[in-house]
């Protein structure tokens, strides 16, 4: 086996015996990603020199005797729009194409306080808007499983280089399912952890009462190591939650006998296809096997959660975005005669269609005279929405759902589309709306396309869904699946 | 003119004198060189997030409880969306439906008449940059030092009825404001900024007339100008039978006119909404109880309190609790010597005339209420006489010496002493035979003579009181 395919807690033990350094692990990684970015075009910046320097002083501090933590040496990878001090921070948007921050995320700084090693930062659609990829100001990256359809979005780069070995984490958004749906999409693990969870410090918002950063990893016990590095309150963002983190590892292996888990019809009849349906059913039936006593339930307001999410999130993001004025940092047109041409030509150029197109609804939403009707509705909705998972959560300790109503769909297929392309969320808005932590398992292949299975939690309690998708994972283990790289697959990959 | 009602409510915007900006660690510190007390909250880069400085807060509470605000328990910020490059986010924070606090007052006197004036609300906000226009129009800076620094803003009922009652509206505030000490209230310095909302109607009239919104007043002076000059402007429109266009207008104080700035149409749509970076507040009574706690005595109970505690007139009280600082150096001094009246007449005379003299004031002058003491036990003990006092205190007032130190150094001590003031009016009988025989002739002006020569051969340091006796005395 190959260095750059073992999963974190593979790579700790052999750092941690002393028999791999983190600088041999990272070469491999790093001719790793030489050898399969010109087919997944995952990274926007891939930071070599860095990486290394910082990998050979982890090796030393090791040599000096100081402990190995669990990430202690492992490559990882960050989604471009989380900010890492003098390193390119983009967005993957035109108009932060030469943005760099004179500071890092909460979370860049906690991974590498653990001795982690930054390899890159991952492609996604621009301000993290879109479920394709497609959205990127730069490129599409594509999916490892075929590289002819797209790896989901919007951490669509994340989750692709995650899956296509190039490294064993990276670390994700999620607004309204950019972690859930292409970790769906490529097959691997992605955690929405609860709104507050996790610090905003540093992540360039989207909409910022929905956006939370999560793992991309290929099997659950990582996604516990990772969630223990990066979950807990910070002082610099006043919505991170004062609430203890559990030791997330602790919850993988322990039996799932007796956790209810909650299955709500409405997810599985809003345009879900029919073999997504069957592997879902089929992967619930194995978590019924395991002791899982089995709770029908309903969500009404389920329908209600896309419309009301694509009121609040552009609201928001239409101010969160005002500040890309061409001012003091990133893109300028240089060639007007007046401030407000400035703005307008700095932001109608620096800006892709999707970018535009959810301003202009935020902007509306948000406009006087019909703020009641859609800002102010959308949030009475976004209450009614949390109040079923409230009611629904009396009965049940989880709710079991697929990810995404369909597999990965074919790069073009879909951009012409908006509304296409919106519903590709419809089953983790409602999760986002209502601020709960959720992930997506691989639980199935259909023609070689993973499916991915969504498992929902109650606010704060990430371990009991670490738990139901560790044993999950361990009754029904992908491990001989890889990503084949279609038509592009050459020796060796 | 004497049919019109002229209705006026004003919006004042205060800088909050916290040592450390709204929502993040850097310091407030006015006049430094541009962009040198920014971070990267302050300057809105992308990803960052406001910390509320708790001390802002508090500040804003006090604020409204010295306007006898209701303090709101649950209260909560809101993106005021706009461009403009001093704006580093495109949006401001600041508080749409839920302020800090709402429903005060103020009272005032105006032309002998104690007013109430409502006050509708007070928010926390932060202040935005500055932009610096380069001579030749061809492009501006922008220095951030001032972004994030807290700012109230305080918002009138329109209760005011002319422009001179503004004016001393903003005074009546000011001075409340001053004693808070939430803020040092510079209007040249930016930290007191004040707009007006204008508008006339007939007397008798309920509803309000098309209002125009005032800026650019940059002292107390010029916002009675303005209000002034715009009363006046829309009375000749109403008096041609023209209608008032809202519209925001600019005062300009070298054409000492108003200029039009946008009219209603242009004016923005700031798509007000919850600020989601930020947790509503809850303002529990335990935190106002504290704020309370550090809320003064204001000048309108002082003065009261000073009529009756000290039994000055009016004015004097008036006059003395004009500042907080005044007050206490009027109350430190009778402390130690309790002649209220004594301790009034030099404070606000002598003190204040070499102060005005000095731009000094009661913080930075070098008399402390117990070297005044000291100086009016010695005038009282008659070891100095009056004409002596104020010649010992404008010395004092300059070189901060002690009123001991001044007489011992100049040799100024009153000669008190019976025995030695006897002594020299012996002296002064024997060598004048002529002004003796005269007084003793019954002419009284002989005696003033007389004491002038005791004075003379003392080189001024004898008590005339005491001469005055001896002379009667000796030539009985």
């Amino acid at each position: 086996m190959n260095l750059y395919q073992l999963k974190i807690h593979e790579a700790h033990e052999l750092i941690r015996d002393r028999k791999v350094s983190s600088e041999e692990l990272l070469l491999s990684v790093l001719a790793r990603v030489e050898d399969v970015e010109g087919i997944v075009q995952g990274f926007v910046t891939v930071t070599g020199d860095y990486a290394l320097k910082k990998a050979r002083e982890t090796d030393q501090k090791i040599d000096r005797g100081q402990k190995v933590g669990p990430l202690t040496g492992i490559p990882f990878a960050l989604k471009d729009n989380m900010c890492s001090k003098d390193i390119l921070t983009t967005c993957s948007s035109k108009i932060l194409k030469n943005f760099v921050p004179p500071y890092n995320a909460e979370v860049f700084d906690r991974l590498e306080e653990q001795g982690a090693v930054l390899v890159g930062k991952t492609n996604m659609d621009e301000f993290a808007m879109g479920s394709s990829t497609e959205n990127s100001g730069y490129f599409s990256t594509r999916n490892p499983w075929d590289p002819a359809r797209v790896p989901g979005g919007s951490s669509g780069g994340s989750a692709a280089v995650v899956a296509a070995d190039e490294v064993p984490f990276a670390l994700g958004s999620d607004t309204g399912g950019s972690i859930r749906q292409p970790a769906s999409y490529c097959g691997v693990v992605g955690m929405k952890p609860t709104y507050g969870r996790v610090s905003r410090y540093g992540l360039i918002a989207f909409a910022s009462s929905l956006d939370q950063i999560g793992p991309l990893t290929r099997d659950v016990r990582d996604c516990a190591l990772v969630m223990n590095a990066i979950c807990g309150q910070d002082p610099k963002d006043s919505t991170s939650a004062p609430v203890e983190v559990p030791d997330y590892s602790s919850f993988i292996g322990k039996p799932v006998k007796g956790i209810r888990m909650g299955i709500a019809e409405e997810y599985f009849s809003l345009g879900i296809n029919d073999e997504v349906r069957k592997i879902v059913e089929k992967a619930i039936a194995r978590l019924d096997s395991l002791g899982m006593g089995k709770v029908e339930l309903s969500l009404p307001h389920t329908s209600y959660a896309l419309p009301a999410y694509y009121l609040v999130s552009p609201a928001e993001a239409s101010s969160n975005l005002a500040r890309y004025d061409g001012i003091r940092y990133g893109f300028r047109y240089e060639d007007s005669e007046s401030l407000l041409e400035t703005y307008k030509k700095t932001r109608s150029v620096g800006f892709g269609t999707e970018v535009k197109r959810r301003i202009m609804l935020g902007t509306y939403a948000l406009s006087s005279g019909y703020y009641d009707a859609y800002y102010l509705k959308a949030q009475k909705v976004r209450t009614l929405i949390k109040s079923d998972f409230d009611q629904a959560f009396e009965k049940c300790d989880v709710i079991v759902t697929p990810t995404a109503p369909t597999v990965s769909f074919r790069t073009g297929e879909k951009v012409r589309d908006p509304l296409q392309m919106y519903l590709n969320d419809v089953f983790t808005i409602p999760v986002s709306m209502s601020g709960l932590p959720a992930i997506s398992i691989p639980c199935g292949f259909i023609k070689g396309l993973p499916v991915g299975l969504q498992i929902i939690g109650k606010p704060f309690d990430e371990g009991t869904i670490l738990q139901v998708a560790a044993a999950f994972e361990e009754s029904m283990p992908f491990e001989d699946m890889k990503p084949g790289f279609g038509s592009y697959a050459k020796g060796g990959a | 003119m004497d049919k019109y009602e002229v209705v006026i409510g004003l919006e004042v915007h205060l800088e909050l004198r916290t040592e450390t900006k709204i929502f993040c660690p850097c310091p407030t510190t006015f006049g430094d060189e541009p962009n040198t007390h920014v971070c990267p909250v302050c300057l809105g880069l992308p990803g960052v997030l406001p910390v509320l400085n708790k001390r802002a807060l508090e500040f804003a509470v006090l604020t409204g409880l010295a306007l006898n605000c209701d303090i709101n328990s649950h209260s909560k910020f809101d993106r005021k969306n706009y461009f403009y490059p001093d704006l580093p986010k495109a949006y401001q924070i600041s508080q749409y439906d839920f302020p800090v606090a709402k429903q005060g007052h103020l009272s005032m006197q105006t032309n002998g008449e104690t007013r109430v004036i409502g006050i509708n609300r007070v928010h926390l906000e932060e202040d935005a940059g500055k932009l610096i226009h380069s001579e030749d129009g061809l492009y501006s800076l922008v220095d951030y030092n001032r972004t994030g620094v807290p700012l109230v803003e305080i918002v009138s009922e329109p209760d005011i009825r002319s422009a001179e009652e503004a004016r001393v509206f903003l005074e009546a505030l000011k001075r409340i404001l001053l004693y808070t000490r939430v803020s040092d209230c510079k209007m040249e310095e930016g930290s007191l900024r004040c707009d007006a909302n204008i508008s006339i109607r007939l007397k008798g009239e309920t509803e309000l007339g098309t209002k125009t919104e005032l800026k650019n007043m940059n002292s107390f002076k010029a916002v009675q100008k303005g209000l002034e000059f715009e009363v006046e402007r829309q009375i000749e429109r109403l008096e041609r039978g023209e209608r008032i266009i809202q519209e925001t207008l600019r005062w300009d104080e070298g054409s000492a006119e108003t200029i039009s700035m946008r009219s209603k149409e242009e004016a923005h749509d700031y798509r007000y909404f919850p600020e989601p970076d930020l947790v509503p507040m809850e303002i529990g009574t335990q935190i106002v109880e504290e704020v309370k706690k550090r809320l003064p005595e204001l000048p309108q109970e002082k003065k009261e309190r000073f009529v009756i505690q000290y039994g000055l007139p009016e004015y004097d009280a008036e006059v003395l609790t004009s500042t907080r600082e005044m007050a206490d150096f009027f109350e430190d001094c009778v402390k130690g010597f309790p002649e209220p009246k004594i301790v009034s007449n030099w404070v606000m005379g002598e003190m204040s005339r070499h102060m005005n003299a000095a731009g000094l004031d009661f913080c930075n002058n070098k008399v402390l209420p117990e070297h005044l003491v000291e100086m009016l036990e010695m005038l009282q003990q008659g070891r100095i006489s009056g004409k002596m006092a104020k010649d010992i205190f404008a010395e004092m007032f300059s070189s901060g010496k002690k009123a001991e130190q001044v007489v011992a150094e100049k040799g100024l001590e009153q000669i008190s002493d019976q025995g030695v003031l006897e002594g020299i009016v012996e002296e002064v009988i024997k060598n004048n035979p002529g002004p003796v025989a005269d007084y003793r002739a019954k002419k009284k002006k002989a005696l003033g003579y007389l004491v002038g020569q005791a004075m003379k051969a003392t080189r001024g340091s004898a008590n005339p009181q005491m001469v005055n006796a001896i002379l009667r005395d000796k030539l009985k």
